[in-house]
Parts: C-alpha cells; sequence; structure tokens
C-alpha cells in the first residue's frame, strides 16, 4: 500500500535471526501473561478489566478536574508542576533549570513519553549529560536506535549484539555472557548516579488524590535515578492521571501481568515531593512535567478518546500477529504495534502514514487482552474510514474508491453481480496476474471460481 | 409445519465454494428445516467496510436488510460475515434512524452456521462420518467477536470416524483480513506460514472453519507449498456421510 516501507518490512521479514528474536521474545511475554491472568489465579481478571476501563473513562472525561487536584496535592508536598504543551516546552524548561543549578549530567529511567518528545538529542545539543539507566535503553542510547517495543525496548538485539555495541562505545573486550554484560553497564552507570545533578523518570501513573507519582520497574535504576540526584523530574502525558490511590489496586493488579506476566514489578515507587525534613533520602527539589503534546486534540472525538486510556502495557504487541512478523522499528513513532496504529494518525494526522491504520488483519487480539479495554480494531475501522475521507477531499484515492463504488452498484443489482461473476469466472484463467490479483498471487495459489454459483445450482435444483 | 431458515451463503461461497453452501443446504434439510434462498442476495458490504469506504457499505447493506427483511432465521457460512451483519451494521447506520431500527432488528436473527446447530436447533450430532485426522483454526472474527469456540468443536467431536486434534496456536491469525491479503501481501503470507508451521506440527491431514475466507488464504499458501493438506468448511465435514 502507498507509503508503507516496504523495503523495511520485507528486510525485517527476510531476516531469521530478528524473526526468532521477534517471535520468541513476544512468545514468552505472551506465555508468561496467560499463566498470570489464569481464572484460578485472577478470577476476577475480566471484572478488573472492565473497572480499569471505567475508571479511565471518568479520569479523562474529567481530565480538567484532576489536574488541578493532582497539582494542589503536589503542591502541597512541596513539589512543582510544570505544564509543557510540546517538545520545545520540556526542552526549555530542563534547560533553564539545569542553568541556573548549574548541572551537567541527568541520569533517566525508562520513559516513553521522553522517548517521544527526543528528549535526550534536545539536551545534548545544549551541551547536556543524559544517560539512560534501565539497560535496555542503554543499550540502545549507545547503539543511537530507538525502543523496538513498548516495554522490552531491545527485544531485537542477542546478546553478541550487545557485546558489539559495549565493545565499540565503552572500549571493553567483547563479552557474550549477558551477566558479564550487565555488570559493565552497571559499572558504568553507577559512577553516573554518584556524579548526576538530575534524575528524571516518567510516571506509570499520577495519583491524583495523593499527588504522588508512581513508578514501576524491574531493575531498581528508576529508584536510584529518583532519590540520588538533588532534582528530580518527571515528564508525564497528562492521559497518565488516576483519581484515588485506591484505583492502584485495579491498575498495578493488571499493569505487570498484562506486560511481563508478573503479579507486581520488583520495584513499585510512590514519589511525592521533596525530601521531608525527617527523611533520610530523596530529591531537594520534585518537579512534575505535565505534556500535552497533542493529547488534548484527541479528546476532542468521544470515541477515539479512549486511546488515551492505555497504561503502556505493550500486550496488544505482543499479541499482535502483524507486530510479530513487521517488528517495532517499521512503525513510524515510537508507539509501535496496534497501540502505535491507533495513537500515531491521531498525533500526526491520518495523512501523514495513511498506511497505518491498514496494517492489520483486524483480528482483535489486541483488544481481547488490552487491560483498560481499549476497542483497537473499532478505532482501526474508524481511522480507515477517516484516511479514504481525507484522501477524498484532496482529490487522491480516486482509483480504489471507484472501484469500491462500482462493487457497490454491482452488489445491489443482483442481475448484474451475477452476470459479471459468469463473465469473471469465464475469463479468469486468462487474466493477467497484475493488480490485487498479482498481489494475492505473490504469496498464495489463487483459487479458481467454481464452474457453477450457489444461486445457480439453487435455480437448477428447483 | 416445517421450520423456514433462510440461507445467506456470503459471496466468497456464492462464487468459489459453492459446495459449501449446498452442504450446509444439506444439513439443514436432514435435520427437517424447509430451506430457503432469497435470490436478491449479493455481499454483506464487508470488503468496503474493512477499507474505509462506510457508505459504499452502507449502500450494499441496505440492499442485505432488504433483501432479507422477511426471515426469521438467516443462517450464514462464515463467522466474519455474521459478526458485519449482527455487530458492524448498527455501526454503519448509528445516524440513520430508520435504517438503525432495520439493522437492530435483523441482528439477533442472524446466526453463524454452527452456532445455529448448537444454540437454535441443540444439536450435536447429525449423523456426519468423516474418516481422518483434522484440526481446528478458530476464525478471528467468529472467536473475538461472536465468542465462538467450544460449538465447533463439539459438532466435530460427534463425527464418526474423525479425530480432532488441536494446533498449538488455534486462535492465531492466518493473514487473510480481506484487503490487508492484497495491501500488505508479504505480511499476510507470512502470517499464513506460520499458521501452517502450527498445522504441519499435528499431522492432521485436513484444516477445518468455519469461514471460507480464511480456508482460502491457507489453503493458498498450501498449494503454493506443495503441501499434502486440504481445508474444509465445518459444513463440508458435517454433511459427510
Amino acid at each position: 500500500m502507498t507509503g508503507q516501507p516496504s523495503e523495511t518490512i520485507n528486510q525485517t521479514l527476510g531476516d531469521p535471526r530478528l524473526q526468532l528474536a521477534i517471535y520468541s521474545a513476544t512468545n514468552r511475554l505472551m506465555t508468561h501473561r496467560a499463566a498470570a491472568v489464569r481464572a484460578d489465579l485472577l478470577p476476577d481478571y475480566q471484572e478488573l478489566r472492565t473497572e480499569a476501563n471505567q475508571l479511565k473513562k471518568h479520569t479523562i472525561d474529567h481530565l480538567d478536574y484532576y489536574l488541578e487536584l493532582f497539582e494542589k496535592n503536589v503542591v502541597a508536598h512541596g513539589g512543582k508542576v510544570v505544564y509543557c504543551s510540546d517538545s520545545q516546552e520540556v526542552a526549555d524548561f530542563v534547560l533553564s533549570l539545569a542553568k541556573e543549578r548549574q548541572a551537567h549530567l541527568i541520569v533517566k529511567s525508562k520513559s516513553m513519553t521522553t522517548e517521544e518528545i527526543h528528549f535526550n538529542e534536545r539536551l545534548e545539543k545544549h551541551q547536556l549529560e543524559v544517560v539512560e539507566t534501565d539497560l535496555g535503553e542503554y543499550i540502545l542510547q549507545l547503539a543511537h536506535q530507538r525502543p523496538y517495543h513498548i516495554v522490552a525496548p531491545a527485544l531485537h538485539l542477542t546478546r553478541y549484539d550487545v557485546a558489539e555495541i559495549f565493545s565499540k562505545n565503552l572500549g571493553v573486550e567483547k563479552e557474550v555472557v549477558i551477566e558479564k554484560q550487565t555488570a559493565i553497564a552497571r559499572a558504568t552507570l553507577r559512577e553516573k548516579f554518584l556524579h548526576a545533578d538530575i534524575g528524571v523518570t516518567g510516571a506509570n501513573f499520577l495519583v491524583a488524590d495523593s499527588g504522588a507519582v508512581v513508578v514501576v520497574e524491574n531493575e531498581g535504576n528508576a529508584r536510584l535515578t529518583t532519590s540520588a540526584p538533588k532534582i528530580h523530574i518527571t515528564v508525564a502525558g497528562i492521559e497518565k492521571l488516576i483519581p484515588r490511590a485506591q484505583d492502584l489496586g485495579v491498575f498495578l493488579t493488571l499493569l505487570g501481568r498484562s506486560a511481563t506476566g508478573q503479579p507486581l514489578t520488583v520495584y513499585t515507587s510512590f514519589l511525592s515531593g521533596p525530601r521531608k525534613s525527617d527523611e533520610i533520602d530523596g530529591p531537594d527539589e520534585f518537579y512534575v512535567v505535565l505534556l500535552d503534546n497533542g493529547r488534548s486534540k484527541l479528546l476532542a472525538d468521544a470515541e477515539k478518546r479512549q486511546s488515551l486510556y492505555c497504561i503502556r502495557c505493550g500486550a496488544c504487541l505482543n499479541h499482535c500477529p502483524v507486530y510479530r512478523k513487521i517488528g517495532g522499528h517499521n512503525y513510524p513513532w515510537v508507539y509501535s504495534g496496534p497501540i502505535g496504529a491507533i495513537i500515531t494518525p491521531q498525533f500526526h494526522g491520518v495523512l501523514k502514514d495513511p498506511w497505518l491504520p491498514f496494517a492489520s488483519s483486524l483480528c482483535g487480539a489486541c483488544a481481547e487482552v488490552c487491560p483498560v479495554k481499549i476497542e483497537i480494531p473499532k478505532l482501526l475501522l474508524k481511522l480507515r474510514a477517516e484516511v479514504t475521507d481525507a484522501q477524498r477531499r484532496q482529490g487522491r484515492g480516486g482509483v480504489e474508491r471507484l472501484a469500491f463504488r462500482m462493487w457497490a452498484w454491482v452488489m445491489t443489482r443482483p442481475k448484474i453481480y451475477l452476470m459479471l461473476a459468469r463473465i469473471g469466472g469465464f475469463f479468469a484463467p486468462v487474466l493477467p496476474k497484475v493488480g490485487p490479483l498479482g498481489k494475492w498471487a505473490s504469496q498464495r495459489e489463487v483459487p479458481k471460481l467454481a464452474k457453477t454459483s450457489f444461486h445457480e445450482w439453487w435455480r437448477e435444483r428447483k | 409445519m416445517k421450520k423456514r431458515v433462510s440461507l445467506f451463503v456470503t459471496c466468497i461461497v456464492d462464487q468459489v465454494f459453492p459446495q459449501v453452501g449446498i452442504a450446509m443446504t444439506q444439513v439443514l434439510e436432514r435435520l427437517g428445516f424447509q430451506v430457503e434462498f432469497p435470490p436478491a442476495q449479493t455481499c454483506c458490504g464487508q470488503p468496503a467496510f474493512n477499507s474505509g469506504y462506510p457508505d459504499e457499505a452502507g449502500t450494499v447493506a441496505r440492499h442485505f436488510l432488504n433483501t432479507f427483511g422477511e426471515s426469521e432465521y438467516i443462517v450464514v457460512p462464515s463467522g466474519s460475515c455474521t459478526s458485519m451483519l449482527s455487530h458492524h451494521y448498527t455501526e454503519i447506520f448509528a445516524s440513520d434512524e430508520r435504517m438503525l431500527a432495520l439493522a437492530r432488528g435483523t441482528s439477533p436473527r442472524v446466526w453463524e452456521f454452527s452456532q445455529f446447530l448448537i444454540e437454535v436447533v441443540g444439536v450435536e450430532d447429525v449423523g456426519a462420518r468423516f474418516d481422518g485426522v483434522v484440526t481446528y483454526h478458530d476464525s478471528c472474527h467468529a472467536l473475538r467477536e461472536l465468542h465462538i469456540k467450544d460449538g465447533p468443536r463439539k459438532l466435530l467431536a460427534k463425527v464418526q470416524g474423525l479425530t480432532l486434534r488441536e494446533m498449538e496456536a488455534a486462535e492465531e491469525c492466518c493473514g487473510f483480513g480481506g484487503t490487508f491479503s492484497v495491501k500488505f501481501p508479504e505480511v499476510s503470507g507470512g502470517m499464513a506460514r506460520t499458521k501452517i508451521d502450527s498445522i504441519l506440527k499435528t499431522e492432521a491431514g485436513t484444516v477445518v472453519s468455519i469461514d471460507s475466507s480464511c480456508l482460502m488464504q491457507i489453503q493458498g499458501v498450501i498449494d503454493r507449498a506443495r503441501l499434502p493438506i486440504r481445508t474444509m468448511h465445518l459444513a463440508e465435514v458435517l454433511a459427510g456421510r
């Protein structure tokens, strides 16, 4: 289809090592999830999904109220809330703060939101050093790549790839033992933590009634990021809000299980404001950057708004047969898989990557596992209609539209339908394999039209 | 008086797999139904709907609703087309009150073939015979939109001489996806080949499903690879004696 990155898609499809890496990693995540939500272990799984959906719906429908409540409570803890409408405003805020405090080194934990705004690249241009501390993200930062997966960013790299990347960038011997690779990263990153001026994290949840930022992780790097440096900055999208601390009982139960099959991630950090006088650790300054970057645009459409419910568990990617074939980097934005296919067109406009909502067989596996019940196939269909409509208004896509108009005309005239089918059947064996027929034949044998259609059989039978 | 059912055979069965419609007719007549076939029927409109042309789909949907206005039971040899009729027509006509009422009225009268046998007729054993090992492919829309999972398996379990051997990835998409199969042929073909790997592991000689479109995709890739497997619609298996 026009605009799709066919060349790189075919490269991915034709790379057996990469195919195996994607297939086995997603398979592992699927298996673990399935085991974690089994009815005997989590009997109220479906009810939890419904509750999570309702909670998100309520929050997004009353976002203005919860944003204000969250801000009030962050301020009460001694923190500050900064509203940013785009990536430039985030960069400006961090740069001016860094300048005032004479900060040079920033450590970061894993965050899709900062990936979305090219946080590192923007700050590095101004001589700030920004270091990713999540192992996968650190590897990717060294390799100058973007995440391949929302939860498992370096899913596509083998330990041999990592050995190359470490050796080239850190000047160490090629090391292929995973534990030893981790030790190399740890030694390098420990120094960074100790000298960092600012720690930056994303947020999994922003709890309105308590002004807390909740961060889940497995490596402990986010906890160090939030406790070692003197200044802490959370960068989070406005959709990360949930009303009450008690709602975490629903969301934390679902998030770890949906993402990796863990009942709870190894670390769950609750950050509320700077260190108080009777506390032994924590930052002196605490900022929460609330990022719009296009999110408020999505609020306008009452149906598509549910795209903002996403808690970034990555389950839809793991279960998507298309993601499992084409991997993460063939999607145009940092958000890949089914969730990427519905939010990218909404953030960037449907005509930027018009092929994206069509890159799905509409199998529905994504919606089946989505912990907040986003109706992904339904939204894909809606976006497809928006693509064809936008193309029509630009005077494009005329051939396909004309074909469907003619098709609809024929399909409402049974006699013509039957006559054309007969003619088509007669010529089918000698038709050149071009257009859609050629695309079909590139992968599989073309079915033969039956000699007698059911219509004819029925008529002759009577 | 015999109970009447109306067949909607779908465009793909009509033109490519009429034997599926014939088999469905046989099974229903053996069960004592008076089978009717509204001759003005063509297509449900799904190809346009899934390709981003809801207006064109609506034109065809209107034709369907007018054609089947009187039918008490509409039986369809496809989960995907059934779901289009029972779930998506109401979306197409969301802002057309008259058509919406018609779509809502039609929706509960539409039954996928296996669903009709299990839930309406209440039969599992239709007296069929089939010698061989089969594996069952869950078609996506039947499974996830109509929640059809056990019904076809119950029907297969009662077929004499038939052994059902489950594949690992029974619920994984075959990659057809309507126009997806020609818009993204390499991805679609890759998905089918993954499915077929899973089928091959069962060593079953036959793949059974309730959607001819999935079977067209699977059979096409099987034939390209010259594999000794055949595909059959559930109705064909159930019509066997």
